[in-house]
């Protein structure tokens, strides 16, 4: 495998920076002043970096792996990865642009060397020992049994709460909500994770919010109400569902599973990646695009607060890799399996569809799944468009007369304006999440051949 | 539900919905449901039918109408950016927000080279990467020393884009005609409706751009409505036939000295003086003679200096200040003026014929010499006259150049700016080779980008020097903040040898040497980063 023509782009180097400041931080380390003795071959870089101390700092980054780039530095950085992997990369990056400050070497120095040899027999082994981290099951399948029943018992008794809880709510009056604020909220969703269904936790604190939400809340907090009713009766009443049902009411509940379904091997192209930041955990949502099988997948990955989630796959890249669905119906969430070939960029893209087929797509995906917010889709050829009332915005079908509202948050972002002027009034393809609150566009191609665009 | 409109299902759907969400905004104990079902608790019941109303509701939205689409945005005929500088221009962009603050460590700056970027790629004639513009529009917004490079670059679709944010309403503004395109100059038609109608800031713009084209359409049009304008809009409109000045300008500027405004007068009077050929400058030619002659009477040559017993009024209406600013003499006041105002043409013949240099060398009687040749530089520089710039500039390594001469740095500045860019570069990279790099930093400044050579040299010889001599870099930061920007990219092999960090002598300030290393670091690596930016720039070769 050669990696000469296949160096990343400086913005897809730049998305793997955990934050602003790393970003900032490693944009001004990507030039060859402070480097030497750098260099690149089979999918790694390495490279010296002039600190403030005497010794420079050793950087060597693993882009072999398909489940993303693996960093390793002597500087003390807590950051992951650190503004010298960034900066290192970026210097890559630019290929020939910095008259060729990272050439490609035959032989990586020693003390790369030994960090990419042991890493790559550590990989190895893992995957001889057999498809991952969900293979490291418990030993005793009777404990996990009773364990699993324990857990069912508790989260019965909170749905059973729950629904109390929402039954005394209604029969008061939702107006009595709007004064009791979010402490009523904060409290029963205290005692959904006490009973181990954080997916019912999760939902009873945003009901928390909605009475603050402007006009309209009464209705939204209704709906929300009546969903979390549903989830809470899904759950008392599994037995009598379908398997798949099951399946999502318990991935709806915040329930382990795994992704048990058969590894599909396609050409991923990543379509989407963002964050969601809490004080907690800050999450990373990957939309994959299999060009084969014309399935769109999600990945998540999860990091501690204040850090990157370890997977990272730049938008516009392919690899060619196994993914395997999570069970439920109508869920789009995968697990990275074996890989194949790292990413590499491609001119792929995803087929896109009219606005009426994209509002259609997500009715049929309520039937399986009547919890889902939005659900991914491409659309193609539309125009972006002010639609008159409250800043708001719409992508508009060239072709007909009808359009999709974007969302309230994705009015606000500044990745609107770049789609704006990509777009300059001629119909574009965006790839997005298409739901009951509007459209929110993750990413942009132009109309002509060009690089996606980024707008999350 | 805002968003998605709803099926046009049934009318039924929508008021039952409505009378679900009453009935839970006041509570079922207060409003039992119309139709309650048996066997299940009355809020129960509520939350089964809002559950099917709710999921039955998202499942049948529809896309709504479509707003009147924006008009397409007008063309953009300059080529695309290769991809390598769109790239960097990406990372330029990125780091806006970047510098002031701190320590600047060795990596190079990138806010300070984005000027630099945009003048080249304008240079280039290439159109901005459509995505870049937001971020573009923001950095213009920021910093107006920016705008004009950026919004050239950015192009008809930023004033498409920025008719949409208020954000960027600016660039409306800063667009000549407020983004709509001014009328050329053979639509007459056009010109003259602008011109009667427009806002002061359109007319101002239109009298600008007809000038660099047209200069005498542009006067005509000002000769016709100049008795109607307003004294601080004749100021402005007056002020606008700098550029283009000619002698067909005259009758109209003899006219203006005749003016209400005392400014506007002034503003005649300087125009006129630049015009050696001028009656005014005739005038002042005769006024002055009278007050500077070659002296006799002693063994060597010499000049003496009569200055005016009195401001009459043909003088003040000629643009001469009768009242002197505080602590001025009237008298030498009246004089600076006078010379100043007069072609420098004429002083050979009334000198017995000397060249400037010489008549700069001679004696001048009673100290009259600081204030005839603070004047004679002010002629100098408002008549671009090089032969008298390089007279008054003398040596650069002249022990007096350095010190505080007749001549003020500001001064000399100015004087360099008549010289040619090689002579002007030599002459200060001999003033710094002299001097130093304390008193060079305004005439850095002047200088054209990137320096010759032996400035560069200059430069770098001269902080070399500065290290050695055991001082922080940083009280040179803003001759090393230059020399990143305008040093030549080619000459940073030159600088190889100055990167290691020197053994520490014992009377240099303590830890220098590695500022100065890391100083020298990022001036290397500023260079070769320009470098590369102008190697991306260049057109793909096919």
């Amino acid at each position: 495998m050669t990696e000469q023509g296949v160096r990343w782009t400086a913005e897809q180097v730049l998305a793997l920076a955990p934050d602003a400041a790393s970003r900032k931080a490693g944009s001004r380390l990507g030039t060859a002043g402070p480097w030497s003795e750098a260099g690149s071959g089979e999918g790694t870089v390495w490279g010296l970096c002039k600190g403030s101390g005497s010794r420079p700092y050793q950087t060597v980054v693993d882009l072999a792996d398909a489940a993303g780039p693996a960093y390793k530095c002597s500087c003390p950085s807590r950051k992951f990865p650190c503004k010298h992997a960034l900066g290192l990369l970026l210097l890559w990056a630019d290929g020939e642009g910095a008259g060729g400050a990272v050439p490609a070497a035959a032989e990586p120095p020693d003390w790369a060397g030994q960090w990419l040899a042991g890493r790559r027999r550590r990989v190895e082994q893992r995957q001889e020992e057999g498809g991952g981290p969900a293979a490291s099951g418990s030993a005793d399948p009777e404990a996990a049994r009773r364990r699993a029943e324990r857990r069912a018992e508790r989260v019965t008794a909170g749905a059973t709460e729950l629904e109390r809880r929402l039954a005394d709510l209604l029969r008061g009056g939702l107006a009595a909500a709007e004064q009791t604020g979010y402490g009523l909220w904060e409290e029963t969703a205290a005692r959904m994770v006490d009973a181990q269904a954080p997916g019912l936790a999760a939902r009873a604190r945003e009901l928390g919010a909605i009475p603050a939400s402007g006009p309209g809340w009464p209705a939204r907090l209704l709906e929300e109400c009546a969903l979390l009713h549903l989830l809470d009766q899904g759950w008392l009443r599994r037995e009598r569902l379908p398997d798949a049902l099951a399946a999502t009411v318990r991935s709806r509940l915040g329930l382990p599973a795994s992704a048990e379904g058969p590894p599909v091997r396609d050409q991923w192209l990543v379509l989407a990646q963002y964050d969601t930041v809490d004080s907690k955990l800050t999450t990373r949502r990957i939309w994959l695009h299999g060009a084969g099988s014309g399935h769109t997948r999600l990945l998540l990955s999860y990091g501690a607060a204040g850090r990157a989630p370890e997977l990272s796959l730049p938008v516009g890249l392919a690899l060619e890799a196994d993914l395997s669905v999570f069970p439920g119906a109508g869920q789009s969430r995968a697990a990275l399996g074996a890989q194949h070939a790292p990413p590499a960029p491609t001119a792929l893209r995803p087929p896109g569809v009219t606005t009426a087929e994209a509002a259609a797509r997500y009715g049929e995906a309520l039937c399986a799944d009547p919890w889902l917010d939005s659900v991914p889709v491409t659309l193609d050829r539309v125009v972006p468009a002010p639609d008159g009332e409250r800043g708001g915005w719409q992508l508009a079908d060239a072709d007909t007369d009808s359009a999709l509202p974007l969302t309230p948050a994705a009015r606000s972002r500044p990745g609107l304006w770049r789609l704006a002027a990509l777009s300059g009034g001629a119909p574009v393809t965006v790839f997005g999440e298409c739901g009951h609150r509007g459209f929110t566009p993750l990413t942009a191609w132009p109309q002509g051949p060009g690089a996606p665009v980024t707008l999350c | 539900m805002s968003g998605i409109s709803p099926t046009q299902d049934t009318a039924a759907a929508a008021s039952s919905w409505d009378d679900l969400v009453t009935t839970a905004l006041l509570g079922t104990d207060r409003r039992p449901p119309a139709e309650a079902a048996p066997g299940r608790e009355a809020p129960v019941a509520l939350l089964d039918a809002a559950a099917v109303a709710t999921v039955r509701r998202r499942a049948g939205l529809l896309p709504g109408r479509a707003a009147p689409r924006p008009e397409p945005a007008p063309g953009d005929p300059r080529p695309a950016l290769p991809a390598a500088a769109a790239r960097r221009l990406a990372l330029l962009l990125a780091d806006r927000s970047g510098g002031g603050g701190g320590r600047r460590g060795s990596s190079p700056d990138l806010t300070e080279l984005l000027p630099q970027w945009l003048a080249a790629a304008n240079a280039h004639g290439y159109a901005a990467p459509p995505q870049a513009l937001p971020a573009l529009l923001d950095a213009a917004r920021g910093r107006t020393d920016l705008r004009p490079a950026a919004l050239a670059f950015a192009g008809p679709r930023a004033l498409w884009l920025a008719r949409l944010n208020p954000d960027w309403r600016f660039a409306l503004r800063a667009a000549p005609g407020g983004g709509a395109t001014l009328p050329g100059a053979g639509d007459g038609e056009a010109v003259r409706r602008v011109w009667e109608e427009g806002l002061f800031a359109e007319r101002v713009a239109l009298l600008g751009a007809l000038r660099a084209r047209t200069p005498g359409r542009a006067r005509e049009l000002l000769e016709e409505t100049w008795r109607k304008e307003r004294a601080e809009d004749r100021l402005m409109f007056l002020d606008s036939l700098r550029t283009g000045l000619c002698a067909e300008d005259e009758p109209f500027l003899e006219q203006a000295l005749g003016d209400r405004s005392r400014n506007v007068r002034a503003t005649a009077a300087e125009l006129l003086s630049a015009l050696p050929g001028s009656a005014l400058a005739g005038r002042m030619a005769a006024r002055a003679a009278a007050c500077v002659a070659i002296d006799h009477t002693g063994n060597s040559a010499g000049i003496v200096v009569e200055a005016p017993l009195e401001c009459d009024p043909s003088m003040e209406r000629d643009g001469v200040a009768a009242r002197p600013p505080a602590g001025r003499g009237e008298r030498s006041w009246w004089l600076g003026q006078l010379v100043e105002a007069a072609p420098l043409g004429m002083w050979p013949g009334r000198l017995g014929g000397r060249t400037p240099r010489e008549i700069v060398a001679l004696p001048v009687a009673d100290g009259w010499q600081g204030e005839l040749h603070a004047a004679w530089s002010r002629a100098a520089v408002r008549q671009r006259d090089a032969e008298w710039s390089r007279a008054l500039l003398g040596a650069p390594s002249a022990p007096e150049a350095g010190g505080p001469g007749a001549v003020s740095l500001a001064e000399r500045a100015k004087l360099l700016a008549a010289l040619e860019p090689g002579e002007r570069a030599a002459w200060v990279a001999g003033f710094i080779a002299a001097h130093g790099l304390s008193e060079a930093f305004q005439l850095l400044g002047v200088c054209a980008v990137p320096w010759a050579a032996p400035l560069g040299r200059a430069v770098v010889d001269a902080l070399d020097i500065a290290r050695d001599a055991g001082s922080y870099p940083w009280s040179f930061s803003g001759v090393m903040g230059l020399a990143e920007r305008c040093l030549d990219p080619a000459q940073a092999a030159y600088l190889d040898g100055l990167l290691a960090i020197p053994d520490e002598r014992e009377d240099a300030a303590p830890g220098s040497g590695g500022y100065w290393a890391e100083a020298f670091q990022r001036l290397v690596g500023t260079l070769r980063l320009r470098a590369a930016m102008a190697a991306e720039l260049e057109p793909d070769t096919p």
